[in-house]
């Protein structure tokens, strides 16, 4: 069984960054790092693959810092990686758009089952895979808590609000995006790291994958007009002082909040 | 727009689809039509002829349950017969399943998770978090007929249900959905009941990663039980196996309105404050000036947590 495992890196923000005047992210020393539903996908792949002598290829698109996420998706159990980058593909950035490059890696590799993490952490739009599905004309189900393999079809957990699950039946090829919480992600061992620096990365562009660049960056669902700091000032009072001062104003408005 | 119901009963998003809807219409996008694609479709035709709403779509699918992919072929149908400037649905777990390769395959605009939008010149501009809320992205739809939105739940004003209005046109239309499911349906589980119900609680005591360990969580309960809370807990907390999933707040757990809802160690992601928006009173105590929970509460400390969770117990006392 090939399974597919789309990743992105994103920067995390629990640093300082600075907005520039035209909207862009001004990204100081971002740290990159792979997106946390992406380590819940990328296991749940290799649980499946190791239990049926499988083959797990991780794909991202993006330029050469990329290739330090790949790296982590192989020391953590992927067999080989591909990453997706060249000229004009830079904008190339929301769901719809990325779902088109992934398309056409799918179509090269042929996947029997393709594991998204339900979002990234960054836009978080929570589409990239729903999207590729479609392209690719895939049966899916989307933010999926469990997955077990019976037979020749899969049976899963679709987590809804509330906390009722929905337990449905999928057969491959088909495209699954995972909850975080879904499996214990694996932390690599300084062996697995080692190994990981000897599997392929393979680099493909527009032109190895069949894309046109242009027609990708048409395929946009969106275009972003403005970027900004979201305002901080309608929020909360703020309580001061000492902490049983504040506890004892916390401990009034709790009160006074129950007896109305 | 979409309204979306499960276990026979129309979901609240439904209503504050209703009310953007209706809010864009004033601005100009044009009638509001709303689709109830189900096989109970009819039984919620009533509940959405509401003021400002002109049509009433009643699409009768074969199964029961919902499936993405007829949803898919479905909304698909409805938006070649009426080519609406809007598609509006929740941005649910529902709605995520479909929309994508909905925008994907028709080509349309598409943006989810959307906490505002307006209508211009040049069609809608919406807004939406990027990076867990820290930044606002605005987003526009230059060139596409149609934009599907999937709207966040509680960043909408609700619909005012109670100005039934009779005056929509109900229609009834059949598509051929037999063979476009591509899952199958078990079952439905209930979710565990645990032993409380949250979202039946006046007073909520709802701890986050910032609680640290599961002994401090053990702890953080012990104070709860003297202060006459209940404990809730954000999405991390189940992760780590230390809360019952029955305990969770947020999106894919439980969403509350008590009178009190205390957050101790709560960052505030987005997929938290869709379960907690509502409350009436909310009091967040976080270490982190920073921490998006200070946004949506209306008294906030920054402090210990631990230091006010012992305070709060003598003062309680």
């Amino acid at each position: 069984m090939k399974i597919l495992v789309p990743v992105k890196q994103v920067a995390s923000l629990d640093g300082d960054f600075t907005l520039a005047d035209d909207g862009e992210l001004r990204e100081g020393e971002p740290t990159w790092r792979l997106n946390e539903w992406d380590e819940f996908s990328l296991e749940a792949a290799v649980q499946l693959s190791e239990a049926a002598d499988g083959e797990v290829v991780v794909v991202s698109v993006g330029p050469e810092r990329v290739e330090e996420a790949l790296r982590a998706c192989l020391a953590r159990g992927a067999d080989r990686a591909i990453r997706v980058w060249g000229e004009g593909l830079a904008g190339a950035a929301d769901p719809l758009s990325l779902a088109s490059v992934l398309a056409a890696v799918a179509r090269a590799e042929a996947p029997a089952l393709i594991l998204c993490g339900a979002q990234s952490a960054d836009a978080a739009h929570a589409a990239t895979g729903v999207a590729l599905a479609g392209l690719l004309d895939l049966p899916r189900v989307a933010v999926v808590s469990a997955i077990e393999r019976d037979g020749r079809h899969l049976t899963v957990q679709r987590e809804l609000e509330g906390g009722a699950v929905e337990v449905l039946r999928i057969a491959p090829p088909c495209l699954l995006t995972v909850q975080t919480g879904i499996n214990r992600p694996r932390q690599p061992t300084l062996r697995a790291i080692r190994q990981a620096r000897m599997k392929p990365v393979a680099v493909a562009g527009p032109a190895e994958l069949a894309l046109e660049p242009a027609v990708v960056l048409a395929g946009a669902g969106s275009r972003t007009v403005g970027l900004r700091e979201r305002p901080r000032s309608a929020g909360a009072k703020l309580l001061e002082g000492a902490p049983a001062d504040v506890a004892a104003r916390i401990t009034e408005i709790v009160k006074e909040s129950l007896a109305r | 727009m979409l309204a979306e119901a499960r276990r026979g009963r129309l979901r609240p998003v439904s209503v504050e689809l209703i009310g953007a809807a209706c809010a864009l219409s004033e601005e100009g996008a044009g009638p509001v039509t709303v689709a109830l694609i189900g096989a109970d479709a009819e039984t919620h035709a009533a509940a959405v002829d509401v003021v400002g709403v002109e049509h009433v779509l009643v699409v009768p699918t074969p199964q029961p349950a919902f499936e993405a992919h007829v949803m898919q072929t479905a909304v698909a149908a409805l938006i070649e017969r009426r080519a609406p400037s809007l598609v509006l649905a929740g941005h649910t777990i529902d709605s995520l399943g479909f929309a994508p390769a909905l925008a994907a395959c028709g080509g349309h605009g598409f943006a989810s998770d959307v906490t505002a939008i307006h209508w211009g010149e040049h069609g809608a501009v919406v807004q939406r978090g990027a990076y867990g809320d820290r930044l606002i992205a605005e987003l526009d739809f230059p060139g596409r007929q149609t934009v599907v939105l999937l709207l966040r739940p509680g960043a909408f004003a609700l619909a005012a249900t109670d100005r039934a209005s009779p005056g929509a046109t109900v229609e009834r239309i059949e598509l051929d959905l037999a063979g476009c499911a591509r899952t199958e349906h078990v079952e439905l589980r209930d979710p565990p009941t645990g032993d409380v119900d949250i979202a039946k609680a006046d007073f909520v005591l709802a701890l986050g990663r910032g609680v640290g360990t599961a002994e401090q969580l053990e702890r953080l309960e012990r104070v709860a039980d003297a202060i006459g809370a209940t404990v809730a807990v954000s999405g991390p907390l189940v992760e780590a196996g230390w809360a019952e999933r029955s305990r969770k707040v947020g999106q894919s757990g439980n969403t509350v309105a008590p009178r009190v809802y205390l957050a101790f160690g709560i960052s505030g992601a987005a997929q938290h404050v869709a379960g907690m928006s509502r409350s009436r009173m909310i009091i967040a105590v976080n270490s982190d000036p920073g921490a998006r929970i200070f946004d949506v509460a209306h008294y906030g400390a920054v402090a210990d947590l631990f230091v006010i969770a012992a305070e709060l117990e003598r003062s309680f006392a």
